[in-house]
């Protein structure tokens, strides 16, 4: 095996364990006073990943479980007015900041949300609680739902037109159609929506605090962020991340061995008119009360925090120059995770791909899969810390602060981008190995000929969420010094705690449509960069 | 290493990633604060632009998320600090600060100053200090408790929102006044407040939007909070529920470092805290209340009836001790 | 003398076993024949070098090719599907034959007009393969095949999926430009009698191994192996 054309995932290998390990590391030589027995004995942290596994259990399925028939809705009705304005949407949630989110959800489903207050008037029903696990629930249905939506799309999209011609022909329902045609391709897909958004959810940790309603609401990553910040004990910290880790790393393994994926097959021409039931009224009738009800249950907490920004000092805050500082390093930072997250992505996944195709070795994409997705479990708090030891060692000059930030978002967009890109390389090396091997298409003639036209639109979407993503998330910023250079989501995060919730409300506008803005562009314009 | 240095050369090269540089020159004082001191609206800047007139030098302020943050930052960077100050830490962590031996103290005659608190500590000057307290709003909650046992044990009374001991400063500020008003007694009294906690949130921010929100009527903040709604926004809708027990006591501290090269100008700078100047900056922009009597007096927004009689608070060693077997029982006391 | 020489090539996949030793003179064309299952595509894959025998040698004009990478071999291939990319034109799609990098010189656009004349896609050059039929799609690749001026051609059942009308047509072509251009044709087919009008020898293999090579007329008029004699007969004759 010749080892040096493996270089890119190689290279990405390298530089996951470089900064994951080196990090975690670090911590644990500077601060290597902790007992892996005492912490692995205590009965508190053993309750708090029975409730964290158990909360990320019911949300992934609650969330991929309703997702499936608001995706296959989507893929059915593929043309309709506003259709792809809807699609886009979906990526909305995941990207804002989580307080900002779970103001939105509280406005609509809270105490005094719109719909118990509209419950009192009316007395329909009485009016409901939301704190408690239903409130965790609710708010990881609203983040990840259409996250699983967008991640599942694709594989409707697969389905080669041949494919509905046929089952036209053999005049098969609508259920015989997702049982032979629908289901074989979206297990393709599925293992990786379910690791990310279990992931996701095992890692919530304000979401799970404020709609939790009380302490018995813990996850491991708050007991990670109270070991290092009000215990001060780094090392143990790092013992809970690496406990947090393992178990994601099982389970995702466990998920991805449990739902083997099949190999996606291509067609030439992608559509779905020739679907036997897409005309059928009553399958219209019923894609077109889960595509209005998913809308509303994820538009409404959007509108009310559009709303509520509205309502704010517009002009005071969109005037104000030190917004838009912080806008332009909130988008420096974004672009520099999203860039080197697809690099990494991007690496991981050729490699994955000529072991799968030359090196006879199938079960490379999951390996690659999986190691993308566990930079999700990996809690943010203690790689920064880490970081900012190894700022503190070398003496590096502090205005790395922002790059580190970028760093760690990079982190945490590679799974998004490795999930949209992996996949599709791998699909198009299967078909076009042999052709580029005879005519000696390679290297970087190859990436720009054949793989570039092929990852362009998954990459587009990936850097699209992962920009957005990073550019609403204040992660690690808060643990380094931004009081020189803040960032947007900072900047929303010190108004509020200075009683500016007014302020804060339109500067939460402003994000929410920026991200909005950075999707949009980094989708279109790389969606349509010329091969 | 090689890689992140490259790292770095390529930020250089972004300009949109470059902060500003110091000017060298006159010398600088590098003060660690919490973030919220330093922002825009925050006390910092107002503060910076005073003591630069006077003192021949750089003010230079590193904002950290919280208090905890700034401990844990002091941790991290133990002598390799490139703090000459520290400022924010309250009296629940002066504690673990003074473990570090990273402080020196102040030798600032403090007897001479007309504190408003009673304070004699060697290492910690005292910038100002505040009560937690519940604010309610006044149009759903027209009578409030009187004290925290009716608080309790009133099975009808109001559902509030607290924070969570584990991650926020009012969070275990209220778990200190619950263990000061019901000694052991404490774990009974969370249990019977339990069902009208509405919810435990991470921190301030997130409790007291959810309380503007009106997912409850009453929240724990600050004795000062319905000041800020008074002379900003103008509105006298927020008050704040006056416990006759006494309330919690959280003192503001700044120290400064052993590891500083410029002890003297920290040690001006801690004096110039509790300067007229200072402290009458600090009631406006901090929602505290100034540590130092002014001839100037407390703005009108604040008002006697709103600063507590009673004063409740532990000794800062006892708290370093205390905190994690007091956490496990709130915690037990809470999951049953 | 032979151009195309398989030297006791043998390789092994699992249980399964090839074993083969073929000599094809320049300039013919060899039906290769069998069950599925019996070994034509793995044997092409080896000459045209996307897979590596464990044993022998395969010589080109006495030249071992055996370590060359597939396109340093002085052979192309047409696969039964995926001969073109989706998302490229006609054009650019016979023009990688050319170069890999699209980086064409004059002599080379000349070369590809010459391509897409023969196979008569001048007018269909700037559509894409979706766009165009299935014949007009392995035509192009044969055109792109041309222009990689490779003496010799392996086809692995390329036309399998075309109406019996274009499949004769396909195949004549193939026979046209392979007098024009001096080709060593090596065609692989599941249907004897059809490509038998275009080929010289016919090569009969079964479960890994060359059971029969001969010429056309005489290996399939009176073959010697009661296997190759099985064959015939689900086949159908004329």
């Amino acid at each position: 095996m010749r080892l040096s054309a493996l270089w890119p995932g190689g290279f990405a290998v390298f530089f996951l364990v470089a900064v994951v390990g080196g990090s975690l590391l670090t911590v644990v030589l500077q601060f290597r006073d902790s007992n892996l027995v005492e912490v692995l004995s205590d009965t508190y942290l053993h309750s708090v990943i029975r409730f964290t596994l158990w909360q990320a259990m019911l949300s992934t399925l609650l969330s991929v479980g309703l997702a499936l028939p608001v995706a296959r809705a989507y893929a059915r009705q593929s043309h309709f007015f506003g259709r792809h304005t809807l699609v886009m949407l979906m990526g909305l949630p995941v990207v804002m900041p989580v307080i900002v989110a779970v103001l939105g959800i509280v406005s609509i489903y809270g105490h005094n949300g719109v719909i118990n207050q509209l419950l009192r008037v009316t007395g329909v029903a009485p009016a409901f609680n939301i704190y408690g696990l239903s409130g965790i629930l609710l708010a990881h249905v609203f983040f990840n739902l259409p996250l699983a939506v967008r991640l599942l799309l694709p594989a409707w999209e697969q389905i080669p037109g041949e494919s509905w011609r046929l089952a036209n022909t053999l005049g098969m329902s609508s259920s015989q159609l997702f049982r032979f045609i629908e289901w074989p391709s979206l297990t393709s897909f599925l293992p990786g929506t379910l690791v990310i958004i279990f992931l996701l959810c095992f890692t919530s940790f304000a979401v799970v605090l404020t709609l939790g309603g009380g302490p018995n609401a813990t996850t491991v990553e708050v007991a990670i962020y109270q070991t290092l910040r009000f215990d001060f004990d780094p090392a143990r910290a790092t013992l809970l991340a690496l406990i947090q880790l393992a178990l994601c790393a099982t389970i995702a393994l466990a998920m991805i061995r449990w739902l083997r994926a099949l190999p996606i097959s291509q067609g030439l021409q992608l559509q779905t008119k020739d679907r036997p039931d897409c005309q059928a009224l009553t399958y219209r009738i019923q894609d077109a009360v889960l595509i209005v009800a998913s809308t509303l249950f994820i538009g409404l907490p959007i509108a009310a925090i559009v709303v509520a920004g509205l309502q704010g000092p517009i002009l005071g805050v969109i005037l104000d120059p030190v917004l838009w500082q912080a806008t332009g390093r909130s988008l420096g930072i974004a672009l520099l995770a999203t860039s080197l997250a697809s690099l990494v992505a991007l690496g991981l996944a050729m490699t994955a791909r000529r072991l799968v195709l030359e090196y006879r070795k199938p079960q490379a994409t999951d390996i690659a899969l999986w190691v993308g997705s566990l930079t999700l479990a990996v809690p943010p708090m203690v790689i920064g810390t880490g970081l900012f030891l190894w700022v503190l060692m070398t003496d590096m000059p502090q205005m790395t602060t922002l790059l580190l930030i970028a760093l760690v978002n990079a982190l945490m967009v590679l799974p998004y981008a490795l999930r949209s890109i992996a996949p599709v390389l791998i699909n198009s090396g299967r078909h076009y190995h042999r052709l580029c091997q005879q005519l000696g298409l390679e290297g970087w003639m190859r990436f720009r000929l054949i793989d570039w036209p092929a990852i362009r639109r998954p990459v587009a979407f990936a850097a699209g969420l992962g920009g957005a993503l990073s550019f609403g998330d204040m992660g690690v910023a808060a643990l380094f010094d931004t009081s020189g250079a803040i960032t947007l989501p900072v900047m929303l995060y010190y108004r509020m705690s200075a009683y500016r919730f007014d302020e804060a409300a339109v500067t939460a506008l402003v994000l929410v449509l920026i991200s909005v803005l950075v999707f949009w562009l980094l989708n279109r314009t790389l969606g349509r960069w010329p091969s | 290493m090689i890689f992140l240095r490259k790292l770095a050369g390529l930020a250089a090269s972004l300009p949109i990633l470059v902060l500003p540089t110091a000017q060298a020159a006159v010398p600088q004082l590098t003060v660690y604060t919490y973030a919220s001191f330093v922002s825009e609206w925050g006390p910092g800047p107002l503060i910076e632009q005073a003591f630069e007139k006077h003192c021949n030098c750089d003010l230079k302020f590193v904002g950290l998320e919280d208090g905890g943050a700034l401990l844990s930052r002091l941790k991290l960077e133990g002598k390799r600090t490139a703090a000459d100050v520290i400022l924010g830490l309250d009296t629940a962590l002066t504690g673990e600060a003074e473990q570090t031996g990273l402080l020196q103290e102040h030798n600032i005659t403090l007897g001479s100053i007309n504190l408003a608190l009673p304070w004699s500590d060697l290492l910690f000057v005292p910038y100002d200090f505040g009560y937690f307290g519940f604010v309610y709003d006044s149009e759903t909650l027209p009578t409030p408790p009187g004290s925290l046992e009716e608080l309790v044990h009133d099975r009808d009374g109001p559902r509030i929102i607290i924070q969570d001991p584990r991650t926020s400063t009012p969070g275990l500020g209220l778990l200190l006044w619950m263990r000061k008003v019901f000694g052991t007694d404490d774990q009974a009294a969370w249990t019977a407040l339990a069902p009208r906690i509405v919810t435990v949130t991470k921190g301030w921010s997130e409790a007291y939007g959810l309380f503007l929100k009106g997912e409850a009527p009453m929240v724990l903040s600050y004795t000062t909070s319905p000041a800020y709604h008074r002379q900003v926004e103008q509105n006298n809708r927020y008050q704040v529920a006056m416990f006759s027990e006494g309330h919690y006591r959280q003192v503001e501290v700044a120290a400064r470092l052993s590891t500083s090269s410029e002890p003297q100008l920290a040690q001006n700078f801690l004096r110039f805290l509790l300067s007229d100047t200072v402290q009458n900056i600090l009631p406006t922009t901090n929602w505290m209340l100034p540590s130092v009597r002014t001839g100037q007096g407390l703005p009108d927004a604040f008002r006697d009836e709103e600063v507590p009689e009673r004063m409740l608070q532990f000794d800062s060693l006892e708290v370093r001790d205390q905190r994690k077997q007091w956490i496990s029982r709130w915690l037990i006391a809470l999951s049953r | 003398m032979a151009f195309l020489t398989l030297e006791q090539i043998t390789f092994a996949l699992g249980d399964w076993q090839l074993r083969a030793s073929v000599q094809v003179p320049q300039g013919h064309c060899v039906a290769l024949i069998g069950a599925s299952g019996a070994g034509k595509s793995t044997l092409l894959s080896l000459i045209a070098g996307f897979e590596t025998p464990d044993r022998g040698q395969i010589l080109v004009n006495d030249v071992d090719i055996s370590s060359f990478a597939p396109s340093q071999r002085p052979v192309t291939m047409m696969f039964q599907e995926h001969n073109l990319f989706a998302h490229l034109s006609l054009y650019d799609n016979i023009a990688l034959g050319c170069h890999p990098g699209l980086k064409l010189t004059a002599t080379d656009r000349d070369t590809i007009d010459r391509a897409l004349a023969a196979t008569g896609l001048s007018e269909l050059s700037s559509r894409r393969p979706a766009d165009v039929s299935g014949g007009e799609r392995q035509r192009a690749a044969l055109a792109r095949c041309l222009c990689q001026k490779r003496p010799v051609l392996l086809l692995d059942e390329p036309f399998a999926s075309l109406d019996p009308r274009l499949r004769q047509q396909m195949h004549e072509l193939v026979d046209q430009l392979r007098r024009a251009h001096g080709l060593t044709v090596i065609v692989v087919s599941h249907l004897p009698h059809e490509v038998a009008r275009i080929a010289d020898e016919v090569i009969f293999m079964h479960e890994g191994s060359v059971k029969e090579q001969g010429p056309v007329d005489i290996t399939l008029g009176d073959p010697q192996s009661p296997e190759l004699r099985d064959y015939l007969q689900f086949t159908g004759g004329e």
